[in-house]
This record gives C-alpha cells, structure tokens and sequence, in this order.
C-alpha cells in the first residue's frame, strides 16, 4: 500500500480507536488511577525533606518533580506487548495482518488515540502541578517546551518500540510477559519513577546513564521542572533519539524474523 | 459443629493441592515467577536504601525499623497475590459468565468455595523475601525481637491477613452489581502499594483513610511495631476488633450480594 493510501486511513484509524477507548471508559479511567507509585514515593520524599531538603530538592521540588512524573507516564504509556501475546497466542493477529497497513502502525495510532483520554487525569494533575510550582517557576523559555515535546514524544517512541519487541518475542516463545515484567521492574528503578536521578548514588547513576529507562520518564521531567542546562539537555536528548534509533532497528529485525515462525491457528 | 470444621480443613487441604498440581505443570513458570517476585520486591527496597543514605531517621523511623516495615508489606503481598487475589479475580469471571451457578449449587459454603478456588504458591518466595529483610533489619539493629513481640507480630499477622480478605470480600460483592472490574484487582494492589511505607509519612487526610478507612497502617506498620516491642496494647486490640468488624461486614455484604444474584443463564 502506498503512502498516500496509508495517510489517508490514518484519521479513520484514529477515529475508530479513539471511539473504542470511549467505550470502555470506565476501564480505562481505573488503569490510570491504578498508577498511583509517583504519590506513594511522593510520600516518602516528602517526610525526608520536611526535616531538611535533599540536594536542591524541598519539599515544593519534589512535589513538583512527582506531579510532572505522574503526568508523564500517562503520556508516554504504551501497552502494545500484551496485546500482541494475546494476539499471537489467539491467532488474531492474523487479521491485523490482512490489512493493508503495517500493524506496528495500528498499533501505534490505538496507543496515541487513547490520549485524550489520559487527558482527563492527566490534565487535572497538571493544573495540581502549575499551582504547586507556582506561576514563577513555569519555563518561559519556548526552546524548552520545545524539547519537552521532543523529550515526551521520544520517551513513548522508546516506550512503544520495547513494547513491541518484547511483544514479537510472542513469535519465539510461550508468551513473552514474563520478559516484559523483567523490563518493567528495571524500569521502575532506573527511570527517575521512584527516585530522581540526580539523586542515585553514583554507581546506580553511571549504570542508568547507559539504560534506555531514564529517557523514558527521567528526561521528560527533568526538562520541564529545568534541572538541566542547555548543554546537558541537548546531550540528553541527543542520548534519548539514539535509543530511539536502536530499539526501532532491534524491533524491526525481531518483527521481521519472527513473523516467519508465526502460524494463526485455523488459518 | 467439630465435624463441620473439619470437613472444611479437608476441603482447604483439597482445593491446595489442586492448585499445587496445576501449578507443578509449569514448572519453568514457577522458578521465573519466584525471581521476577524477588526482583519486585526490590523496587520496594532500593528507594529506602537511598533514602537513608541521606538521613538517619525519617518520620521517627531509623533504618532497620523502616525495612521491617518493608518486610511486612512484601510479606503481606505474597498472601494478597497468592492467596487472595487469584480466586476472588475468578469470582468475577464466574458472575460474567454465568457460571457462578455451578458454584452456588455444591454443598458447601459458597464464600468458602470461592475464597479457596486457586492459590498461587510460587508467592511464597515472598515469605523467603521478608524473612531474609527482617533477619537484616534486625542486623543492623543490633538486637533481636523479644519473644513477646514476635508473639504479637504472629497475632498481627492473622488480623492483617483477615483484614486484606474482607476488603476483598467487600471489593468482590460490587462485582454483583456492576459487572465489569476486573481491574479493580490492580486498583486495590496499587493502593496497597502505600502499604511498603512506615504510616508515619503520611500526613492528614491520607493518613486518616490509611488508619481508619481502608487500614493499610494496621496491616505493616503495626506488626513493625509489635516486633520492636513498640506497639501499645490499646493498639494490638484495635487491630483485633477492627479486623473482626471489617470481616463480620464483608460477610453480611456477601450475602447481601449473593441473595440478590441472578444467574446470567436463566
């Protein structure tokens, strides 16, 4: 199928999704209420710099710093890798298949059409976030919104890509879950999730310097809560969009390879 | 009476070791799930190993007492995910499809059934996780537990466990009147997720939900407590008679629930 027909599937795809997130709403807004761990560990910073603040962290810091983190996993979220063990192991995927358009791309559109749904959590939070920074604190400086964008939409590319490989190792093994709990865990540490990175003890912070998990979430919200200078941004993202470039190479090849060895039951 | 009490132990023994067969089927499954269970428990650990790097004490908690805090809470998530939580997430199934009939017609208590219906043993790697923080917290301590405090601890920890079925019980009940949650289950695991920490960090509004509400401070921070000889006995009583309350509540809910159900097929 050539570009031009793809491009213009592409606003039926997204309305089609979007109707599909809709529907099952009430789900849905129970997921993102499930994501509680950046309030748990808020909890927990807060009680440390009540008494004395970490670093250059108060407790105004990392309220801020949580409530920026809360936002961002909602806007980079992705959960591709279950769907496609299920797919795989139901032979389904074997219709996505038939259609015209690459399913790594169907895909991608029923992640990104579910935003305006993470909107509505997401959007409060963000208002609890601008009233807790205080108006003053706000970056006024376009540049960096500009590469927050750029931060948010890399950290989901990054997002997707893991999830998407790890859900075509559904090609080579039972089910591939069990993979994708492994990378969530080391997630959770090395990301900035728990505990800000500046804030890790050297030898964790030199290990999650080479990890893709820090360009996930970390990044993001260090650009917008402006702990970097513009140097070290730059270099950061740079670090992010070549993890972008590596997990979209590993994921095509693990596609590739692994959509030979698939047989859709009763097809 | 003894002899109904006894059938139903034989029953538990039965339903166990169903699970256990099923589960001796996957037995690669069972070694990944034990590590990966390890590797979770420590996304709760490494945060308090950097917190305290920082500080001696936070919210009045030392290092050591704070991971016997952690201990529990790894303890008590094994039994809410192998032992709670499978079975009642079935229950849900069975209500959809109609098939919670077949249930309700065997000669024994459905809520018994129900409750029993599928455990999930390789969480206990979680019970080797928590006895292995608790003998390291107790390390760096410097000294052990008293033996009445462990008594204590061993009351709690019956009270906390009866107090994670009944609001589980309670949870299950709302799956009669609306039908679709099955991600309640996560919902409830990550509000227990606030459990890992000492009650005193939180503050206010929070802090009263936690106590009072659904009483996340009375199932870790409690025993905690009770194993440093802390925990007053005003308190160890609040815990018996708030989780009898909870459990004679989520009783009278079920059957509330279950005198109101129709079966999906007829």
């Amino acid at each position: 199928m050539s570009l031009a027909a793809t491009a213009r599937a592409l606003p039926s795809l997204f309305k089609v999704s979007f109707a599909e997130a809709v529907a099952y709403r009430a789900e849905f807004l129970i997921w993102m209420l499930s994501t509680t761990m950046p309030l748990i560990m808020l909890a927990l910073w807060s009680a440390v710099a009540r008494e004395a603040p970490v670093g250059r962290f108060g407790q105004k810091e990392f309220v801020s710093y949580f409530l920026a983190t809360f936002i961002v996993r909602q806007l980079t979220s992705s959960w591709v890798a279950w769907q496609m063990n299920y797919e795989v192991r139901h032979g389904t995927l074997a219709l996505r298949l038939l259609r015209p358009i690459h399913p790594m791309l169907t895909f991608a559109v029923e992640n990104i059409a579910a935003q305006p749904m993470r909107l509505v959590v997401a959007l409060p939070m963000a208002v609890l976030w601008l009233w807790s920074v205080g108006a003053d604190q706000i970056p006024r400086n376009p540049a960096r919104w500009a590469a927050f964008g750029l931060a948010i939409l890399g950290g989901w590319l990054i997002t997707f890509l893991a999830n998407f490989a790890i859900g075509s190792l559904a090609f080579y093994m039972e089910s591939s879950i069990k993979v994708m709990d492994v990378w969530l865990a080391l997630y959770f540490v090395f990301s900035g999730y728990l505990i800000p990175v500046e804030l890790f003890p050297p030898a964790l912070r030199a290990i999650a310097g080479w990890l893709p998990f820090r360009y996930q979430i970390g990044l993001p919200v260090e650009l917008i809560t402006s702990a970097h200078d513009r140097g070290t941004a730059l270099a950061l993202l740079g670090g992010q969009w070549i993890w972008v470039a590596v997990m979209l190479t590993a994921t095509i090849l693990l596609w590739r390879r692994g959509l030979e060895r698939f047989a859709a039951y009763g097809g | 009476m003894m002899n109904g009490t006894l059938r139903y132990w034989r029953l538990l023994g039965a339903q166990v070791r169903a699970s256990t067969l099923t589960l001796l089927q996957y037995r690669f499954d069972f070694f990944a799930d034990g590590l990966l269970e390890i590797l979770w428990a420590m996304t709760a650990l490494i945060p308090l190993f950097v917190v305290f790097r920082t500080r001696e004490s936070i919210a009045g908690w030392s290092f050591g007492e704070a991971l016997l805090v952690t201990g529990w809470f790894i303890l008590l998530q094994g039994i809410l995910e192998g032992a709670i939580n499978p079975s009642l997430t079935s229950v849900v199934d069975h209500i959809r499809t109609g098939t919670l009939d077949f249930v309700l017609l065997k000669p024994a208590d459905a809520q018994f059934l129900v409750s029993t219906a599928k455990f999930q043993p390789w969480r206990a790697t979680n019970i080797l996780t928590a006895a292995v923080v608790f003998g390291y917290a107790f390390h760096l301590l410097e000294r052990p537990p008293s033996p009445w405090g462990l008594l204590a601890a061993a009351f709690l920890l019956f009270t906390s466990t009866l107090l994670l079925y009944s609001l589980w019980i309670l949870i299950v009940s709302a799956a009669f009147y609306v039908v679709k949650i099955d991600n309640l289950s996560v919902l409830f695991t990550s509000i227990f997720d606030a459990a890992r920490w000492p009650s005193t960090v939180f503050r206010g509004v929070v802090s009263f939900v936690f106590t009072f509400v659904i009483p996340l401070a009375l199932m870790t921070t409690y025993p905690a407590m009770a194993m440093l000889g802390k925990l007053h006995s005003s308190s160890l009583a609040l815990a018996a008679v708030g989780s009898m309350l909870f459990a004679v509540l989520a009783r009278i809910v079920w059957l509330g629930s279950i005198g109101k159900y129709t079966s999906a097929s007829s």
